[in-house]
């Protein structure tokens, strides 16, 4: 099963690839990973996305709490949630494309942000499902250039907060 | 005037590190200098308090800490400069953190601003040690000098224990830049808060399961000895009188002359220890990892038995095999916890399932099943020998082991009455282990017999070290259990491979005798068993000399029983021609 992870941890130098390390050591999967210090210089907040069994989810969120850089965790998917993730998408625009990839775009509540003579660049927002659904729609109208996507990131809906 | 704060002390980097190893009460270093700790190393010249041992190579600095820590219960420390210094150091980094002893290592490195340019000598000390430290920290400026060594103690020595690297460029130890220095009493760490206590519910539902046991058994680990939990474990034993076993790493933790004690459990287990795991309806495991050298095939692995799993680290929980009543916390007071809670708990054991489980357990052991046998011919059993040096040793030295046949025959036929005196690496397996971490508790007690039980191939892999035993005067007895092989390996080439022999014949071995008098020591080559036990008297006798005895075994003894790759607890070979 997927799990989205998050984790608050010691922004020191080091830490990071503690968590990598630690993934790779074990055998366990990556499927994203972002981080970036929260309002707490002294704090860094990574989500990961993972699957495996329940066992296996077990291990990786006791072996990160195990990590003495890590000050606490949750497992997101565990309660009602949202997530997130940012995706810029290079695709050829040329004739009738561009109207077409406007329109797709809308439905999709992405915006266009760059634009050339041949080629449109757009800005997605939304859970990786709907990022997927976005890429498959539009592959067949057109030529996908290249994708950036930011990996995820989300939070706890209601009253629950991940801090120290 | 006489109310002002005293200034504090301004101390270089060096002496800072040193001056917080004194107040961490450190007796002993143990290292090898270089370029990048020079500086330190001038701070340690020009004091008393802490000492130095210079090892010959820096494996052995990091075997003679850890040995230490085994036997003393505290942190060992260890002073490597970087690069190959450093990374001469990680084999026994490795060991400490697989067996969970708390170590303080602190390698040199580089100026930091060479750090990333592949200066010379420089090694990514942080990154090589990361899978195999319990933390790692690296120190930038003088002033965080202090507290950083205070946070590697408190993390080596809580918790479950482990090694701590902290890694520290040249130029913060150089001798002309002073800062204050002061020694933080506490620390805090948000990130940091092991466990104090177990959970009472928990306890007092495994306490039910237990009595509601009618074939029980305590399978108790290193975590037992190293949570300082034995005399816990002894008295629980007894008031509930069912059947213990230890592990490898947990030998000595329950006495293992008690008549309750069934022996090791495991690969090379007793027979009664595996029979009465496999057969148990309740398994109490106290500080024990469920290791693989354990369980054998986990699917197989006690199908009827509730399991109540007492460990300090939640990882270590559920990792392998499926537990019904965790209870996270250290062994001293979850077991104290639960005589209180048994000794008021209006509910008491099943005696009559309890005697007929006690009698099935004596008919196993009456077995005698893979106890090796003498034979008529001249060769030595290895396993008489060490039952010989135990009783030369009166049952109580400090046995530090190397790791192959040798290291299961001493687990299997010394019996250890204490904790804290078998000193082996179970986890890693590390050969060349032995000699040094019997010089490392010589040093710190002694008084007492220390002995290194040894094979031939082990003890050449850290020899050198016969030389700073005659710079320190380490009076060790070395028992080198010579059958010409790679033992374990051997067995093992027997039993899967037809006998093919590849490459663990030790052709050319040195006359041990003259090695070890060319270092200054006592050689023995013992040939008979007739000379044997005169030798072993005479050996123990020489209280200041290092006695290095070259005892030729049989070199066609296997290592009894073991269980069958792939099988249950209770499938096991017996001998050479017997199987359960």
């Amino acid at each position: 099963m997927r799990r989205i992870i998050s984790v608050l941890m010691e922004n020191e130098s080091g830490t990071l690839s503690r968590v990598v390390g630690l993934f790779s050591q074990r055998g366990y999967n990556i499927d994203s990973l972002t981080v970036a210090p929260t309002e707490d210089p002294s704090l860094s907040r990574m989500t990961l996305v993972t699957h495996g069994d329940e066992r296996v989810i077990e291990q990786i969120t006791k072996q990160l709490n195990k990590l003495i850089d890590v000050v606490k965790l949750v497992d997101l998917t565990e309660g009602t949630h949202i997530e997130r993730e940012l995706m810029l998408v290079k695709v050829r625009a040329t004739g009738a494309q561009r109207e077409e990839l406007k329109r797709t775009s809308d439905i999709f509540r992405g915006q266009i942000v760059d634009v050339i003579a041949n080629a449109y660049t757009i800005q997605l927002v939304g859970t990786s499902e709907k990022l997927d659904a976005f890429l498959s729609s539009i592959e067949n109208a057109t030529s996908i250039l290249e994708v950036a996507r930011s990996g995820v990131s989300g939070i706890a809906r209601g009253e629950k907060v991940l801090s120290v | 005037m006489s109310n002002s704060i005293p200034e504090p002390e301004m101390l270089s980097g060096g002496e800072m590190l040193i001056r917080s190893l004194k107040e961490e009460n450190v007796e002993y270093i143990y290292g090898y200098p270089g370029g990048a700790v020079l500086h330190i190393y001038d701070a340690l010249h020009q004091q008393q308090h802490v000492k130095h041992i210079l090892v010959r190579h820096e494996q052995a600095a990091t075997h003679m800490a850890d040995a230490y820590a085994r036997a003393s219960g505290k942190a060992g420390v260890v002073l490597l400069t970087s690069g190959p210094g450093a990374t001469n150091g990680i084999t026994g980094i490795a060991t400490a953190y697989m067996d969970s002893i708390p170590m303080v290592v602190i390698t040199g490195q580089v100026m930091s601003w060479l750090i990333g340019d592949d200066a010379f000598q420089e090694t990514d000390m942080m990154g090589i040690s990361r899978p195999v430290v319990k933390h790692s920290m690296t120190i930038r400026h003088q002033s965080q000098i202090a507290e950083t060594i205070k946070k590697a103690f408190h993390i080596a020595q809580t918790g479950r224990p482990g090694p701590v690297l902290v890694d520290i460029p040249k130029d913060i130890t150089a001798p002309n830049d002073k800062f204050p220095f002061e020694y933080p009493e506490k620390i805090k760490m948000r990130s940091y808060n092991p466990v104090q206590r177990g959970h009472s519910g928990q306890i007092k539902k495994a306490i039910n399961e237990l009595f509601k046991a009618k074939r029980p058994i305590i399978y108790a680990g290193g975590g037992v000895v190293l949570g300082r939990a034995s005399e816990e474990l002894t008295e629980l034993s007894r008031m509930l009188n069912y059947p213990v076993t230890n592990t490898l790493m947990g030998l000595g933790a329950f006495p293992g002359s008690d008549s309750q004690f069934v022996g090791m459990l495991g690969m090379h287990g007793s027979y009664e220890a595996n029979m009465a795991m496999h057969n148990a309806d309740c398994i109490l495991a106290i500080g024990a990892r469920f290791d693989d050298r354990v369980t054998n095939a986990v699917s197989k692995f006690c199908p009827n038995a509730k399991i109540i799993q007492i460990d300090i680290d939640p990882s270590s929980i559920s990792k392998n095999v499926s537990v019904d009543i965790p209870i996270v916390g250290p062994a001293k007071s979850v077991l104290k916890e639960m005589i209180e809670m048994a000794r008021n708990a209006p509910q008491k054991n099943d005696t009559d399932a309890l005697s007929d489980w006690w009698k099935q357990v004596e008919n196993w052991r009456s077995r005698r099943a893979g106890i090796y046998r003498s034979d008529d011919s001249e060769m030595m059993k290895p396993q008489w020998v060490i039952e010989k040096m135990w009783e030369a040793t009166h049952g109580d030295a400090f046995v530090c082991s190397d790791v192959g046949q040798h290291q299961m025959f001493a687990a299997q036929y010394y019996k250890f009455n204490k904790p804290n005196r078998w000193i082996n690496s179970g986890g890693l397996g590390t050969m060349g282990f032995g000699l040094p971490a019997a010089m490392g508790v010589k040093l710190n007690y002694p008084d007492d017999d220390v002995v290194c039980v040894t094979g031939e191939g082990s003890i050449q892999m850290n020899i050198q070290e016969l030389s700073t035993c005659s710079q320190y005067n380490l009076p060790v007895k070395v028992l080198t259990l010579n059958n010409g092989y790679l033992g374990m390996v051997k067995q093992w080439q027997d039993l899967n491979y037809e006998s093919r022999y590849s490459n663990t014949y030790l052709d050319s071995l040195p006359d041990f005798v003259k090695l070890a008098e060319a270092y200054g020591h006592v050689g023995m080559r013992i040939e008979k068993p007739s000379d044997l036990e005169g030798a072993l008297r005479e050996a123990f006798a020489m209280k200041d000399r290092l006695v290095f005895m070259d005892i030729l075994v049989d070199q066609k003894e296997h290592v009894y029983p073991m269980q069958v790759p792939n099988g249950a607890m209770c499938d096991m070979l017996l001998s050479k021609t017997e199987r359960t």
